[in-house]
């Protein structure tokens, strides 16, 4: 077995309300920051054979609003 | 005429839709569970509202993966009628059997109230007892209802008519003010505002009624 990471990020160029949130909170906060991204992380646990970018494209991430990247160590 | 009305973990206006077909169409009607891959009994399947697998994922993600979706899938290849209401919505877009996708709402708030729609074809199996520029008054419910599609597949979807109804005071940040989409056939349909919702006098609206009558009427 091999362990997996999986980074989904909303795509770029699309709005990300969470994202703007985190950040106009951290601005209240007194911080200066820029462009705020919320997305989240899945790990597996997955065969060594396992092809991981046909399963994370087809039942993971919707393309048409998400970018994503794979983490194998 | 058979309805059948989905039945996921985590549907819940199933019972809602039910009720409608039931007792206000007076039309015959049956709940189906998500493990289910027969839909050969039914003319018509309603995949309602709710927050199935408690919209993990993405809402809609893990629906669409059933057993029951693949046979909503194969029922749609038939030229059958499906309708996909909130959730359902959701769920048929990730199905991949309507354009688009449904995002946070802009606000990032759920969003429960009466909105007006406007109807935007009036040429459709859910519109044709309605008039284009019509407005109904019928509730939405929903954290995720931005409707999104990319600028040329909306370009797309205007020239073919498939825009069915647009928000008058957008509640959520759709894309082009869209409240609900068929697919390019003509036989599936989504919309995020509840039909089943405003369905008699006693709710407040019978407005949605005439979108029941338009997919029973010949």
């Amino acid at each position: 077995m091999k362990r997996v990471r999986i980074l989904i990020r909303p795509k770029k160029g699309l709005l990300d309300p969470q994202g703007r949130a985190v950040r106009e909170m951290l601005r209240d906060q007194g911080f200066k920051v820029g462009d705020v991204v919320v997305g989240k992380v899945i790990e597996m646990e997955v065969e060594d054979s396992q092809d991981i970018k046909t399963l994370v494209e087809k039942f993971i991430v919707n393309p048409l609003i998400e970018d994503y990247e794979i983490e194998e160590p | 005429m058979r309805f059948a009305v989905c039945v996921f973990p985590g549907s819940n206006c199933d019972y809602d839709t039910y009720y409608v077909i039931r007792d206000v169409l007076e039309k015959e009607v049956e709940f189906v569970d998500h493990r289910s891959r027969d839909l050969s009994r039914y003319d018509v399947v309603v995949v309602p509202g709710g927050f199935s697998y408690g919209d993990y994922l993405r809402p809609g993600a893990l629906a669409a993966r059933t057993p029951l979706a693949e046979a909503i899938y194969e029922f749609s290849q038939k030229g059958k009628i499906v309708l996909g209401i909130c959730n359902g919505f959701q769920i048929l877009t990730e199905l991949g059997l309507l354009p688009g996708a449904l995002l946070p709402n802009t606000n990032m708030r759920f969003v429960c109230r009466d909105v007006r729609i406007r109807v935007e074809n009036d040429n459709t199996k859910l519109t044709k007892k309605l008039e284009k520029g019509e407005i109904l008054r019928i509730p939405v419910a929903h954290h995720d209802g931005r409707y999104y599609v990319p600028e040329d597949q909306l370009k797309e979807l205007e020239k073919r008519g498939q825009i069915l109804f647009r928000y008058v005071d957008n509640p959520n940040g759709s894309l082009s003010d869209i409240a609900g989409v068929m697919n390019r056939e003509g036989n599936v349909f989504g919309m995020m505002p509840h039909p089943e919702r405003a369905s008699e006098d006693v709710m407040g609206s019978h407005d949605g009624l005439m979108l029941w009558y338009s997919l029973i009427s010949d």
